[in-house]
């Protein structure tokens, strides 16, 4: 699946986006994300406070507890400041 | 019905925005445009610019998507929303709504509605350029407070 970030996420990421395939366990937003972090500084950096974390599913908020099966692209970024 | 949704890193013109929502029609009593602006201070400390990210599709989707929650919620006759992405000065416009509807209260209301979840659910990010270097904006409270008196009893609003 692709995973994008943005705002201060793909900052500490270091990218916009990549290919991921994560392991059979990673069933929702949140397992996702605590997998993510565990890939390296970088991720552990922006994933430090997984709780204000947003994500989308293929272009749609999602809750935390969100499975991931299926999905073709998830986005994670940090609390909306538009407008 | 007329509906206009644009991302554009642009400027727009307000005047002509309006004048082309409401052109040839003679139902529209009330028509509303609220304007964000780039201001050149936040919370005491100055700002000479800033970036407006977005993710693209999905910001054209949650704008339609409340833009639909809008038009089932009050009598709209027609509704623009033109969002700017990139970098802009202080004084530069970021952001139009228009609401156009027979009578005021609908209009004003459809605006104030959109801007609120403009504001917490469309997905942007500001990034401010200070005189100490560059710092992504963080959201308020009070934003997700307005957002959330929209909220009906059944659950929330185009959720």
């Amino acid at each position: 699946m692709k995973v994008l970030y943005f705002a201060w996420v793909r900052e500490r990421v270091g990218k916009a986006e990549e290919d991921i395939a994560p392991p059979a366990g990673v069933a929702t937003v949140s397992d996702l994300i605590a997998w993510l972090a565990g890939r390296g500084e970088e991720y552990a950096h922006a994933f430090e406070k997984p709780g204000i974390i947003r994500a989308a599913i293929d272009r749609v908020h999602v809750k935390p507890d969100t499975a991931i099966s299926g999905a073709r692209e998830i986005a994670f970024f940090p609390p909306m400041t538009g407008g | 019905m007329t509906t206009t949704i644009r991302l554009q890193r642009e400027d727009f013109d307000v005047a002509a925005e309006a004048a082309k929502l409401a052109r040839g029609r003679t139902d529209i009593g009330a028509l509303v445009t609220f304007t964000g602006i780039c201001r050149d201070h936040e919370g005491g400390h100055s700002v000479s610019a800033m970036t407006l990210e977005h993710y693209p599709g999905m910001a054209e989707n949650e704008i339609a998507r409340h833009v639909e929650e809008a038009k089932s919620r009050w009598p709209l006759l027609g509704v623009t929303v033109i969002h700017r992405y990139g970098r802009m000065l202080p004084g530069d416009n970021i952001v139009l709504v228009i609401t156009a509807s027979a009578h005021r209260q609908a209009a004003l209301a459809a605006a104030d509605f959109l801007m609120d979840y403009l504001k917490t659910r469309a997905p942007f990010w500001k990034l401010e350029e200070r005189p100490d270097g560059t710092r992504w904006v963080e959201a308020k409270d009070s934003d997700d407070i307005a957002a959330a008196r929209w909220q009906t009893r059944n659950g929330e609003a185009a959720e």
